[in-house]
């Protein structure tokens, strides 16, 4: 084997691979042989760091050093500077907020020494294209385990006994829904939820971007203790790099011996297959789902008959979405109670969440279930951007709810978020600072389920609608009052009559916001007024008469020739005419024009 | 998602018409085949008219009222071709917070099209897509894939610009 002295690590997430590292890591390998260091010096390409805030995000060791924000052209310098003459390329260190030292140990800074990385653990550790740097860390080993010490039985027993519950959004108990499934029957099918459909949540795509043999090894232990031998991924069409990797992992798997026939000479045969999906929100619910693998229309079917007896064609089905089964290994290997000794008492273990929106952190991080909001937004995340404050949070994308910042010291777990009105859900978290209006979010969501509602069930299909009807008039200044009452009673006929998850969840925007956020649908609705200035139906643009210096630019830039004004003058917009597209605000050089 | 129909003239040539007829053949006793031959039919076309849909529809053995209600049902099909530049605002929760709302509403100022439409020269097409899970540049835009992050409304002209000018 070839002994290298440094491994240079590129991050080829969705995130960094938007930002050009693939052509970071392509400078690299030129940059290398260039300088005659091409044995020497290791290039891998790994999935998600978490921290995509800073990225793209180079890492090299022996030293670990991360550097952030790395272009094309740095590379030659962390060539000549790092590698041939070992000095660490300060500038492209990573400053830790409030603090002039720069960090050179990932591991060190704020954001990673809260998390505790368990289905994230090989996520920017290893060549996700590689079978053997899994195997390396383990990989495999659980499936190997149980098929050879282990019989079915034990493995659900040791699955239930972990207090793992589903990290899609319900948390049903896991072992428990493979036990439903485990009554004898001559097909069976096993599935991967990886239609990740939240707007703002991207932990399930970072999985299999950066551990995708993970999800096979768990799915094939799910295969055993239930007596299935076939699997089926779902996958959404925008993760490209996902579906590559996945496609790589199955090949690699089945020459190994992995997946196929008489895996480890047992007798166990298991295979998995790989659909995608084409852009449906709904789909990512348990019984759409199997309707679209079956090809139709995602619709969702009624339940009862659940999945465990009559699911996918119409057999007996367990489905677990990606974060999810990337627990089931270490579970396996480590044991129940190494897993249940995290968390709270009905919240076992890790959750990831994607910190997105108005943070400074905005990344990837995988934190014990219990940890308070606050430690999230202020530690990891690093606080709100631009020295504004922290308003509103809101969890579960459009099936969830938006927390205030009174209720900031909250713990994040299932029955914690269910009792103030929102859920885990999936794992997006989003943060939102004071020019965020709550009204506008709620229109947002609703806005969202309103489109991705499959129209089957009347409830959801009209509800949503007459929902999303009403709150548009409310942005608009054209509300009343008993609009507010109207909409809250809507709300509740959606939660009980819709008939999936997609149409019960839906009014979780709107009921947590009038319930949080009651002042500022009043300001819309009496006042006429939108207080965080986004609603622009609501909104006047004007020009301060003491700022303004008649440069012209305003008026020659404006679309609708609503400002009028001569050189050197005072200039003034016509509200008649004003579409308020606010162009005149981002030109103006001299903070003239007010938005009200 | 509503869709709007195409006006375009079909103008499929006998190449891609074999190319489709092969994938077809390679999944005629898959169960569920449906989809991939769509997602496929879709790259070897660009779009899905009705007249790609018959041909699936007539292979794979499937009423052809079954084929248009998959094709309508899935955001990713289209009915209609993309501009030579397609162009896609992200309206994640995400980018939506930090205002693609003000950068799509720049590009629709700029090219006269609504998401779903094209530019009558057939130049640029103009789409809202969910969460492209890039979150950490919200807001962005993607050109044809390639992904442009951190946008102010301005940036509408930086890069739509030079493509217009390369275009004459």
């Amino acid at each position: 084997m070839n002994i290298v002295r440094a491994h240079i690590l590129v991050c080829r997430g969705t995130g960094c691979s938007s930002a050009h590292s693939e052509e970071i890591f392509k400078r690299f390998e030129e940059e290398l042989k260039a300088q005659g260091m091409a044995d020497e010096v290791k290039m891998i390409q790994t999935g998600c760091f978490g921290l995509c805030e800073l990225g793209p995000i180079v890492v090299v060791y022996p030293e670990g050093a991360m550097y952030t924000r790395v272009t094309p052209d740095d590379v030659s310098e962390i060539v000549s500077e790092h590698i041939v003459k070992g000095r660490i390329v300060q500038r492209l260190l990573h400053t830790e907020k409030d603090s002039a030292e720069v960090v050179a140990d990932l591991s060190k800074t704020k954001f990673y020494e809260k998390q505790t990385r368990v289905a994230l653990r090989n996520c920017g550790v290893i060549n996700p294209e590689n079978i053997d740097e899994y195997i390396a860390v383990d990989g495999y080993e659980a499936l190997g385990r149980v098929l050879t010490e282990m019989t079915p039985e034990e493995v659900i027993d040791i699955i239930t006994k972990s207090g793992l519950r589903g990290r899609g959004g319900a948390g049903f108990p896991t072992g428990l829904k493979w036990k439903f499934a485990s009554a004898p029957a001559p097909v069976k099918y096993v599935c991967c939820n990886a239609d990740e459909g939240d707007p703002g949540a991207f932990m399930d795509r970072s999985v299999l971007e950066g551990d995708p043999h993970v999800v096979l090894e768990a799915m094939t232990i799910a295969g055993y203790a239930i007596g299935a031998h076939q699997g089926y991924i779902y996958v959404r069409a925008e993760y490209p790099i996902a579906i590559h990797r996945l496609q790589i992992a199955i090949k690699q798997a089945r020459e190994y011996g992995f997946l196929g026939d008489d895996i480890f000479g047992t007798g166990f045969s298991f295979d998995i297959e790989l659909r995608l999906g084409s852009g449906a929100f709904v789909c990512g619910e348990e019984t759409a789902l199997m309707t679209s693998i079956e090809g139709n229309r995602g619709e969702p079917r009624p339940r009862p008959p659940f999945p465990a007896v009559k699911g996918l064609f119409e057999k007996p089905t367990i489905l677990n979405n990606v974060e999810t089964w990337a627990n089931i290994p270490r579970i396996i290997l480590n044991g129940a109670d190494w897993f249940a000794s995290m968390g709270t008492e009905k919240s076992k273990g890790t959750k990831v969440f994607c910190l997105v929106g108005k943070i400074n952190n905005t990344g990837l991080v995988e934190i014990p279930m219990g940890t308070t909001l606050r430690e999230v937004v202020e530690e990891i995340g690093g606080g709100i951007p631009n020295g504004k404050k922290f308003k509103a949070a809101q969890t579960g994308g459009p099936s969830g709810g938006c927390i205030p910042a009174s209720l900031i010291d909250t713990p994040i777990d299932y029955e914690s978020l269910a009792a103030i009105g929102s859920i885990v859900g999936s794992g997006g978290l989003i943060i939102m600072d004071e020019d965020t209006c709550m009204v506008d979010i709620a229109k947002f969501f609703l806005q969202f389920t309103m489109d991705e509602s499959c129209g089957k069930c009347s409830p959801c299909r009209i509800g949503t609608k007459r929902l999303y009807e009403m709150i548009t008039k409310i942005t608009e200044g054209e509300g009343t009052l008993e609009m507010l009452d109207e909409m809250e009673e809507l709300c509740h006929h959606l939660q009980k009559n819709a008939l999936c998850a997609l149409g019960q969840t839906a009014p979780n925007p709107v009921l947590s916001t009038l319930k949080y956020f009651r002042d500022e649908y009043i300001a819309h609705v009496v006042d006429k007024r939108c207080p965080a200035g986004v609603c622009t139906k609501l909104l006047t643009y004007e020009i301060d008469p003491a700022k303004c210096k008649g440069c012209t630019l305003c008026a020659r830039n404006c679309p609708a020739d609503a400002i009028s004004g001569k050189v050197k003058e005072v200039h003034v917009i016509d509200k008649s005419k004003c579409i308020k597209c606010g162009v005149c605000m981002s030109n103006c050089k001299f903070d003239a024009i007010v938005k009200k | 998602m509503a869709k709007k129909k195409t006006v375009v003239p079909f103008r499929g040539t006998a190449e891609q018409e074999a190319k489709l007829r092969e994938l077809i053949a390679a999944h005629k006793d898959m169960r569920g085949a449906l989809m991939p031959v769509l997602q496929q039919a879709q790259d070897i076309y660009g779009y899905l008219p009705i007249e790609v849909q018959k041909i699936i529809a007539e292979g794979l053995g499937i009423p052809l009222e079954q084929v248009y209600g998959v094709v309508t049902f899935y955001a990713q099909f289209s009915l209609n071709p993309k501009g030579k530049y397609s162009l896609a605002v992200c309206m994640g929760t995400a980018c939506y917070v930090k205002g693609a709302g003000g950068v799509l509403e720049r590009i629709k100022q700029k090219l006269g099209i609504e998401p779903g439409g094209v530019t009558p020269d057939g130049m640029f097409s103009l789409e809202e897509t969910r969460c492209l899970g890039c979150c950490a540049l919200a807001p962005v835009m993607t050109v044809n894939g390639e992904v442009h992050g951190r946008l102010v409304p301005d940036d509408v002209d930086r890069i739509l610009d030079p493509i217009i000018k390369d275009n004459g």
